[in-house]
């Protein structure tokens, strides 16, 4: 089957990005909007098309869903095995990251010309989000690990532009600085992983690395270094690079930060497709993950479970309902991290290498409704801070039944698709590491928790005094809304066990209800718990966090580390390090040079005064050296 | 005529053309058309060698002209390029042509400012077309000496101290090229027979390793000077500071090249065995330099200061990429001279743009600047992305040869340094979004700026012309690559043989 | 009757004036003194030709056309100097030489 046209899907958005950036000021809104949206809905069509080719057509080999390279150009020229090239693979993750990508965008185009409507950078807005489809496109369908790390480099500045798109706001270009800089620090190691990988195993290709019977697996775990396989180092070098762009702990602190940037960009990147590349990165290298270095998969799961347990408490103390969002999303991630690392390669053993995928699939659907939802709320009301809204049920009808549902989604509801897809992971780390079953059984009850929190706090609670009366957004805003609502809900749904596996076979599963159950009852908990504190004006949370006074400023505070990072970069690294250099350069080595000058010169000032132009003393030198050479000669001579 | 031998004329009849000109509007015309038949010329010249390379002819340098100079020393002007040579030139013919549009508006003595300037590119071009170490020096005398008085006349700040710094190290460097020169000369016919400066000839000969272990470090630490090399970089922040717009970008963008080329062709090629052996020295210098020049620039307020700093820091991954021996880093190397001399051009005039409009320099006296020059403000960080290493600009090709070539080498000395050479793209980042915060982004610090006007045509001209070439670079990498690749081989063969 | 003063006489002389010429020269700091002392080196150059000449070789003049010659260029130099002294004097009022150093830096 001829794939070659999935060129297009990544292909055509940047076309757009380079005509609505060009012509920047030049066109019309309304055409940048049609245009940016309609190149989407190709892509979008594309990727749809391309998925039901590929899961319904294409040819299986023993039943297992082969990795089709559609196209492949070599860019730019290493050595003879290292080189990187700009092609396309299908295989089931691609596929159903295409999917994912060009839904969001998609929707996130058609939400954005309601909701930046008027807006001065209206144009440049959708070449951005172009650009930003264009590099998530392309690495998602990367054919190595250099062409991801391209790729990855692009949807980071995507990221930082996007955020920082209101540019003349210092807050927002703190934060864009700060999201660029901390991942750019993530994708050093990233880089230097690469290049570690590629020293052992040679290539750089990503069917010749994960390919479980080829050299690379089976030769790469030989070379030992402080105690763990050069192949382990890599590996969790490369995963460094994947947590800076999945924010998980400690790399995190850009994230929520970022929120800065416009809703519909929080959306598109900071919840569902860019902060997902992490996941995507492990996934796409689990085999070697998984098969010679399962150290790196320990440290993957561990840090998984820790950020995910990290961002769910903090998510509980926030009042900014982005910023709770954002640590939501934190959260999850975590647990699709988890998810993979505590999975094994093929059979039932890779159940959690699905869940992970079926979570990073539903996750996507529901997060990006929560923060369009969101979107809409704080356009209607101009505030980020859940403590000026309430009651607003009434004034968003549309908004307030898919949040509800999103939220119920991401508590763990069934039928709704959060429910199946966290329920895998829970029986992923169920049989394989207790620790992290509890840690992620707990992090499920304070999700339902703070989500309905959220919930409670927007739509019901006290209603305050707005300026304006809130008014329902848009058709164009609320679309999107009611679509991916539909996608929440029914996503669970989708097959995935049958179609995104470790090892590209079909696994038979069926729900464990001695897992289920109880997480279940969990999210059921934590919604009482809401329901109670924040359905109605309550001195509930108020009185607890006076109780945990300590632990609550604490984790409002977000565990200080924001303030720690302040401290190293600002105090170590500026003033403790670059600081010195600045002067040692200054003083010491350009000092030596200028040095040198003055001594030139202060040799010179001082034999000058032989020059003194007076023949006297010419002369006075003259003689008196005649008479000693005289003497010197006369004594040589005659005796 | 011989077309490299055109590309000396040019600019030399355009000089003379200027003597004839009588007033601003004219030289300004004289320069301007002189330039761009200099950069047709550049273009025939990498399609002839395409061409002819394409057509089979194998040979290492190509047009090869020989006069004979001085018989009694046998100094010879030969003439010929390889496939570096022909990017370098390209390189240079676009900077300079870009430099002159950059000084249409010099304020005095318009006429020697052209005729200067134009000579020093004059200079560079011979150098790069030489084979014949003599007519090499020659020429890069030629290049360095009009430094002094373009930076001491139409220079700002304290330009005659930078002048003399600047030239003085310079001449210091010659100084101990000469002597690395002179003892490859004396050592060049080993078996009796003429004595020779032609570069070809030398390098079929053996030169005793004791020798070359003696002349290496003159050879490359004279180049090196100009190459910013670390600790003798301290010329070029007060020499770029100083220095009138055009001339920084010239001098930047091309002139530093010069070094990095020569140490490249003479130091490396010439001296292999003493290249192999002294090379950690100076990789440990290379690589503390790359890391060193990005902390240096993070500290720094004024925008040239940070980016004379920021190119301290490239142009020692140019030799610490060449001193790697491997053929993709040294690839890299080549491709990063490029990029670097594009990408410094760009900030160059970017920054004597803004600081026409805004008289400072200070980054924290500005802000805001995006919402009232968006062209400039937006070339800035085109600019700025290139030098971090965004894919699909030509930074980061350059610094990913040079990454994964190093990192190719056997020697785990060599992979450490590379580790912590790259710990320099996320100060790179730091200092790059640093300035773009303050500079461009944010509110409007002052009411005046809100009358700036944006760019001329003639401002336009040369920004757009330097961010296609860089992006040209970033996407196609596969042409310039292709372009040099061939010509390393010799080099990479000849140090790798001793191995 | 000349032949009872032995050589060494007038060569002490010519020695003894050259020395005060020298000293002279050197330490006066009027430039009518100095070239007075000049002219002492001078003549004292003169005594020992016409001395050494009428010693070693009285048969040839060499000596005393050389004298003859260094008294013309000396009476030239003189006229020279002089002119020089007067215009140094309408200049600075001073014919003191370290007076007369506004060439120097």
């Amino acid at each position: 089957m001829n794939f070659t046209y999935t060129i297009l899907i990544p292909i055509i958005p940047f076309i757009i990005f380079l005509f609505i950036g060009l012509m920047n000021s030049k066109i019309k809104p309304s055409l940048a909007a049609s245009l940016g949206t309609g190149g989407m809905l190709i892509s979008f069509i594309l990727s749809y098309y391309t998925a039901f080719l590929y899961f319904f057509k294409s040819v299986k080999v023993d039943g297992a869903y082969q990795k089709i390279i559609a196209f492949n150009a070599e860019w730019l020229h290493f050595t003879d095995k290292l080189h990187i090239d700009m092609g396309v693979l299908l295989d089931p993750i691609s596929v159903m990251m295409l999917i994912v990508v060009s839904t969001i965008s998609l929707m996130v185009h058609i939400y954005s010309i309601g909701y930046m409507k008027g807006d001065d950078g209206f144009n440049r807005f959708y070449s951005f989000l172009s650009l930003f489809s264009f590099s998530m496109f392309g690495l998602v369908v990367a054919t190595n690990i250099f062409q991801m790390y391209v790729f990855w480099e692009l949807v980071g500045v995507s990221s930082f532009l996007l955020i920082g798109y209101y540019y003349q706001k210092p807050s927002a270009v703190a934060a864009s600085k700060k999201a660029f800089i901390v991942t750019r620090f993530a994708d050093m190691f990233f880089l230097i992983g690469i290049l570690v990988l590629s020293f052992v195993t040679d290539t750089f290709d990503f069917i010749t690395l994960t390919d479980t019977t080829g050299s690379a697996i089976t030769q790469g775990g030989s070379i030992l270094f402080m105690g763990m396989s050069t192949m382990t180092w890599a590996l969790i070098l490369i995963f460094i690079g994947g947590a800076g762009k999945s924010a998980m702990f400690p790399v995190h602190i850009w994230l929520p930060d970022a929120m800065e940037g416009p809703t519909p960009v929080s959306a598109l990147i900071h919840a569902a497709t860019m902060v997902v590349a992490g996941v995507y990165l492990v996934a796409r290298l689990f085999p070697i993950f998984e098969i010679s270095a399962p150290d790196a998969l320990m440290v993957v799961a561990y840090v998984g479970a820790f950020s995910s347990l990290f961002a769910a408490i903090i998510a509980t103390t926030q009042f900014d309902i982005k910023r709770v969002l954002a640590y939501s999303t934190m959260s999850q991630i975590g647990y699709m991290i988890t998810a993979l690392g505590v999975s094994g390669y093929g059979g039932h053993e890779g159940v959690g290498y699905m869940a992970s995928m079926f979570h990073l699939f539903t996750h996507a659907m529901f997060k990006a409704l929560l923060f369009l939802g969101a979107g809409a709320v704080i356009h209607a009301v101009h505030t980020n801070l859940m403590t000026e809204m309430g009651g607003l049920r009434k004034y968003l009808p549309i908004t307030h039944i898919t949040f509800l549902l999103a939220c119920l989604t991401i508590a763990g509801v069934p039928p709704f698709s959060g429910f199946f897809s966290k329920d895998e992971i829970l029986v992923a780390a169920y049989h394989h590491d207790k620790v992290i079953y509890f840690i992620q059984m707990f992090v499920a009850g304070l999700t339902a928790f703070y989500m309905f929190r959220l919930y409670f706090r927007i739509f019901w609670n006290t209603e305050p005094h707005y300026h304006h009366t809130p008014h329902e957004a848009p058709f164009s805003m609320t679309f999107p809304l009611m679509f991916l609502a539909f996608a929440a809900v029914f996503s669970g749904f989708i097959p995935f066990e049958k179609l995104v596996t470790s090892d590209g076979l079909p696994l038979d599963l069926h729900t464990e209800w001695e897992v289920a159950i109880p997480a279940i009852s969990v999210g059921l908990i934590g919604i009482i718990i809401a329901f109670v504190f924040y359905k109605k004006e309550s001195s509930i949370p108020d009185k607890i966090s006076q109780n945990l006074r300590f632990f609550y400023r604490w984790a409002f505070n977000k565990f200080y580390i924001d303030e720690l990072y302040m401290f190293v970069t600002h105090k170590i690294i500026f003033n403790g390090v670059s600081r010195p250099i600045a002067w040692f350069d200054r003083h010491v080595v350009d000092g030596t040079m200028t040095g040198i000058g003055k001594a030139t010169e202060f040799t010179a000032k001082s034999i000058k005064g032989f020059q003194s132009g007076q023949v006297q003393k010419y002369g006075f030198v003259f003689v008196s050296s005649a008479i000693l050479l005289a003497i010197a000669f006369i004594f040589y001579w005659f005796y | 005529m011989n077309i490299l031998s055109l590309l000396v004329l040019v600019p030399v009849l355009t000089v003379a053309a200027i003597l004839f000109a009588k007033d601003n509007k004219q030289t300004r015309l004289f320069s301007a058309v002189g330039m761009s038949i200099q950069l047709i010329l550049s273009a025939i010249l990498v399609y002839m060698y395409v061409t002819e390379r394409q057509a089979g002819n194998m040979d290492q340098m190509l047009f090869v002209k020989d006069f004979v100079w001085f018989e009694s020393l046998n100094f010879h002007y030969t003439v010929g390029v390889d496939g570096i040579s022909v990017a370098m030139i390209a390189l240079t013919s676009v900077i300079i042509f870009t430099g002159v549009f950059t000084s249409w508006e010099v304020l005095n003595l318009h006429r020697e400012f052209f005729i200067s300037l134009i000579i020093l590119s004059t200079g560079v071009f011979g150098f790069f077309i030489s084979i014949d170490l003599f007519t090499m020096f020659l020429f890069y005398e030629i290049a360095v000496i009009p430094m002094y008085l373009l930076i001491g006349i139409w220079g700002s700040g304290k330009k005659e101290y930078s002048a003399m710094k600047l030239t003085l190290m310079l001449m210091a460097g010659s100084a101990l090229l000469m002597v690395g020169l002179l003892g490859i000369y004396m050592h060049s016919a080993p078996d009796g027979g003429p004595l020779t400066m032609n570069l070809l000839e030398i390098a079929k000969v053996k030169i005793p390793l004791d020798v070359q272990k003696f002349l290496f470090p003159f050879t490359f630490i004279g180049f090196g000077i100009l190459g910013a090399l670390f600790p003798f970089h301290t010329w070029s922040p007060d020499g770029h500071a100083s220095a009138p717009t055009a001339v920084s970008m010239l001098h930047a963008g091309v002139l530093m090249k010069l070094g990095g080329y020569g140490a490249f062709r003479v130091a490396m090629y010439l001296l292999p065995d003493a290249a192999n052996e002294l090379s950690w020295i100076f990789l440990i210098l290379t690589g503390l330099s790359v890391v060193y020049g990005a902390f240096g620039a993070v500290f720094q307020k004024d925008l040239k200061y940070i980016n004379a700093y920021s190119s301290v820091s490239h142009c020692g991954l140019i030799l610490f990429g060449i001193l790697m021996v491997t053929k993709t880093a040294m690839t890299g190397a080549i491709i990063q001279m490029i990029s670097h001399g594009i990408m410094t051009a760009l900030f160059f005039a970017l920054i004597g743009m803004i600081y026409g409009r805004t008289h400072t320099r200070m980054i924290n006296e500005m802000g805001g600047l995006m919402k009232v020059i968006p062209f400039l403000g937006v070339a800035y960080v085109i600019g700025g992305l290139a030098s971090l290493g965004l894919p699909g600009l030509s930074g980061f090709v350059a610094e990913m040869m040079i990454f994964v070539g190093s990192y190719q080498h056997p020697d785990v000395f060599h992979r450490t340094l590379t580790i912590i050479a790259i710990t320099a793209i996320v100060i790179t980042a730091v200092y790059i979004l640093r300035v773009v915060g303050i500079l461009l982004l944010g509110p409007i610090k002052n009411d005046h700026y809100l009358e700036l006007k944006d760019a001329k045509w003639w401002e336009r001209l040369p920004i757009i012309t330097l961010i296609l070439s860089i992006a040209a670079i970033g996407v196609a990498p596969f042409l310039l690559v292709d372009l040099i690749g061939f010509s390393l081989d010799p080099v990479v063969e000849k140090l790798l043989m001793i191995h | 009757m000349i032949e009872n003063i032995p050589l060494q006489y007038f060569l002490i002389v010519g020695t003894l004036m050259f020395f005060i010429g020298v000293f002279g020269f050197l330490t006066r700091r009027n430039l009518i003194t100095i070239l007075m002392s000049v002219e002492l080196i001078l003549n004292s150059v003169n005594i020992n030709f016409v001395a050494v000449n009428r010693y070693l070789y009285p048969n040839n003049l060499h000596g005393h056309f050389f004298t003859i010659f260094i008294i013309a260029i000396a009476a030239s130099e003189a006229a020279v100097a002089i002119a020089i002294i007067i215009n140094i004097y309408r200049k600075f009022s001073s014919i003191n030489v370290e007076n007369v150093s506004s060439m120097k830096n």
